[in-house]
């Protein structure tokens, strides 16, 4: 089978005032489905850039990028955001979830976009919320939930459309031990059960465990795990 | 679910939202205010005018309109009675003296005018004399005129001396009535000119036509103007107030600067909206970004960020429309009989909410082409 995500010689700078900067260069990778990989790296290597590029937030210079095989790079602003809506789901590092919006508001937000019937909506909803185990939360509030569980309502909107793929920034990076624990164990059920392909950007090594791939990536260069610096980390 | 988030967005700093909604409250109401006193300037001008019409020549008030044109005016329905005059514009010994006097048929005039008040013994010793002239209270007691005085008037329009023998002094109905005037006989200043200039004669400068009824103003005017119109002297009808009022340019300017501050209300108001419009959206750039990730286009911000710009100013406006009710009661009371009609129009009421849709869509221009532009990774911030 061939792989979800294939990219080829992405290359991808920055201008910094009339310098620009190399972020990624000549980047390829194969994403196998399924795959849950994770992708460490010193800070300010460019793996968030990475990430956005897969998950079709911003524009590579060269290099394509093929998931399921269409090329990515090629799509026009508004086909990019209608792509994403269907293939990607989201998890942040500081959650964004939007304030005014219940739990249960937050999750249905991205099925606005789908046509579904309001009833159709509620059955994914509670679905998604049944998953990450906060169904008796959906009328709070993001204010009233704590940092884990406002993460766990993020992967229920992330996974509610039933997207290609799941992107993660950094999701533990804003939680205590115990609530990251609960967010990586629910990340592993979405591989694991449901056979979700995850690409997660983490520092944490802990969470890169929990993975069945990894990539490693310093200066815009990627290479496989190095093990000395791996467990140099532990 | 959007308008939802719409309505929570909107009330999202309850203070702010509390503060910008009490401006265009504020807002509207003074705009009101202001749209209905003008407004009640003209109602005023028209109710006061009562029954009295006054024609003249279309073109200006200079040119004179024909003898001939008082017993066609007759004739028109409505009509009751005309008289009619002509501007004398005589100085009483020199230009300071300044005051108002006429050359009026004064039989008719001072039928049609009953606001002037003379002693009967008076007034049928003034109609007696052909040389006799009538003047108000104000202004014998400025020369210090008693009955039976001779006063002359140089001619500034009609050349030459004219004499004049005070027979009437007229007093005012009431406080409003100016008593400061100086009537004499229009027989006397026509057939004067028949002799020395004959070509000047039978001109008249403009006619006043007593109507049974105020209802029928308008229609008279229009039926008056009509019997001379595509003739050598077309007319203008107007209300007696409506014809002082053109001469009171003073009046014309105080309105202007009145629509004038009432638009600068609406600009003002404007900047504030903009500006609470702009800082929201830029403190939730990140949850617009999020939208965008999610694949909300444009057109989905559009809405949000426009819909709750249109939500404060609506809200405000409402409670602005409302409010100007009792505010124009109050005002209306403190004012007394100045202004004896004061409405508030539904012409005002369509201005009002026209202003605050104006107000509500510009406001949120900025934000939205903000919030639609920028790029979503920028958007999101440093996420780590
Ligand atoms: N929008 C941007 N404009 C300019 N430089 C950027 C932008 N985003 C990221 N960078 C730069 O690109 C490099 C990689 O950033 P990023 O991908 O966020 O790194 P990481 O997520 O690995 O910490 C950094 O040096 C960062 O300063
Ligand atoms: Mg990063």
């Amino acid at each position: 089978m061939a792989p979800i995500i294939e990219i080829k010689d992405l290359t991808k700078s920055y201008r910094r005032g009339n310098q620009s900067i190399v972020v990624l260069e000549n980047i390829s990778l194969n994403i196998e489905y399924g795959d849950f990989l994770a992708l460490m790296g010193p800070s300010g290597s460019g793996k968030s850039t990475l990430l956005n590029l897969i998950a079709g937030l911003d524009k590579a210079d060269s290099g394509s990028i093929k998931v399921g095989g269409i090329d990515i790079s090629l799509l026009s602003e508004s086909m990019l955001a209608k792509w994403r809506s269907e293939n990607v789901g989201f998890i942040f590092q500081f959650y964004n979830l939007v304030p005014v919006l219940t739990a249960f508001e937050n999750v249905e937000l991205p099925l606005i976009l789908t046509g579904l019937s309001k009833k159709e909506r509620k059955e994914h909803v509670t679905t998604a919320l049944n998953l990450v185990n906060l169904e008796d939360r959906m009328d709070h509030y993001p204010g009233q939930l704590s940092g884990g569980q406002q993460q766990r309502v993020a992967i229920a909107r992330a996974v509610v459309t039933d997207p290609t793929m799941i992107v993660a920034d950094e999701p533990t990076g804003d939680l205590d031990r115990a609530s990251a624990e609960e967010v990586l164990r629910l990340m592993e059920r979405l591989s694991g059960d449901i056979g979700k392909t995850i690409i997660m950007v983490t520092h944490d090594p802990r969470a890169a465990k929990k993975a069945n791939n990894m990539k490693y990536l310093e200066k815009g260069v990627l290479a496989n795990a190095p093990e000395a610096s791996f467990s140099e980390c532990l | 679910m959007l308008l939802k988030l719409l309505f929570r967005n909107a009330f999202r700093h309850k203070l702010r939202a509390g503060l910008t909604i009490c401006g265009i409250c504020v807002a509207i109401l003074a705009f009101g205010l202001l749209r209905t006193v003008v407004s009640a300037w003209y109602a005023g001008v028209d109710a006061s005018s009562s029954t009295r019409l006054v024609t003249r020549n279309a073109i200006s008030l200079i040119f004179p309109l024909p003898l001939s044109y008082k017993d066609k005016i007759r004739g028109v329905e409505g009509v009751k009675m005309v008289s009619l005059g002509n501007w004398f514009g005589g100085i009483y010994i020199e230009e300071k003296n300044f005051f108002a006097n006429f050359a009026v048929d004064s039989k008719t005039y001072l039928d049609l005018y009953p606001e002037f008040v003379i002693p009967p013994e008076q007034k049928l010793s003034f109609l007696k004399d052909r040389k006799g002239c009538v003047v108000g209270r104000k202004l014998a007691k400025r020369f210090g005129w008693k009955p039976g005085d001779t006063i002359v008037l140089r001619g500034t329009i009609f050349p030459g001396n004219w004499e004049f023998i005070l027979r009437a002094v007229y007093k005012g109905k009431n406080k409003t009535i100016d008593e400061s005037q100086f009537f004499f006989h229009w027989d006397y200043l026509n057939e004067t000119m028949k002799k020395v200039q004959p070509r000047r004669a039978d001109q008249v400068g403009f006619y006043i036509i007593g109507t049974s009824s105020p209802d029928i103003a308008a229609s008279t005017s229009k039926s008056v103007d009509s019997l001379f119109k595509n003739s050598f002297a077309e007319t203008l009808t107007e209300t007696e107030k409506a014809f002082q009022m053109s001469f009171i340019a003073l009046s014309q300017t105080i309105l202007m600067v009145i629509q004038l501050v009432s638009l600068v209300v609406i600009v003002i108001i404007l900047a504030v909206v903009a500006n609470t419009m702009a800082m929201s959206v830029r403190e939730r750039m990140n949850e617009y970004a999020v939208f965008k990730t999610l694949g909300f286009g444009g057109f989905y911000l559009s809405i949000l960020i426009l819909g709750e710009s249109l939500l404060i100013t609506a809200i405000g406006c409402a409670i602005g429309i409302i409010a100007t009710f009792p505010a124009a009661d109050a005002f209306a009371r403190a004012v007394g009989d100045f202004f004896p009609i004061f409405n508030i129009s539904s012409r005002t009421i369509y201005l009002d909410m026209l202003a605050a849709l104006i107000v509500g869509v510009v406001a949120a221009i900025f934000p939205i082409w903000r919030a639609v532009t920028v790029p979503i990774a920028s958007g999101l911030g440093r996420v780590g």
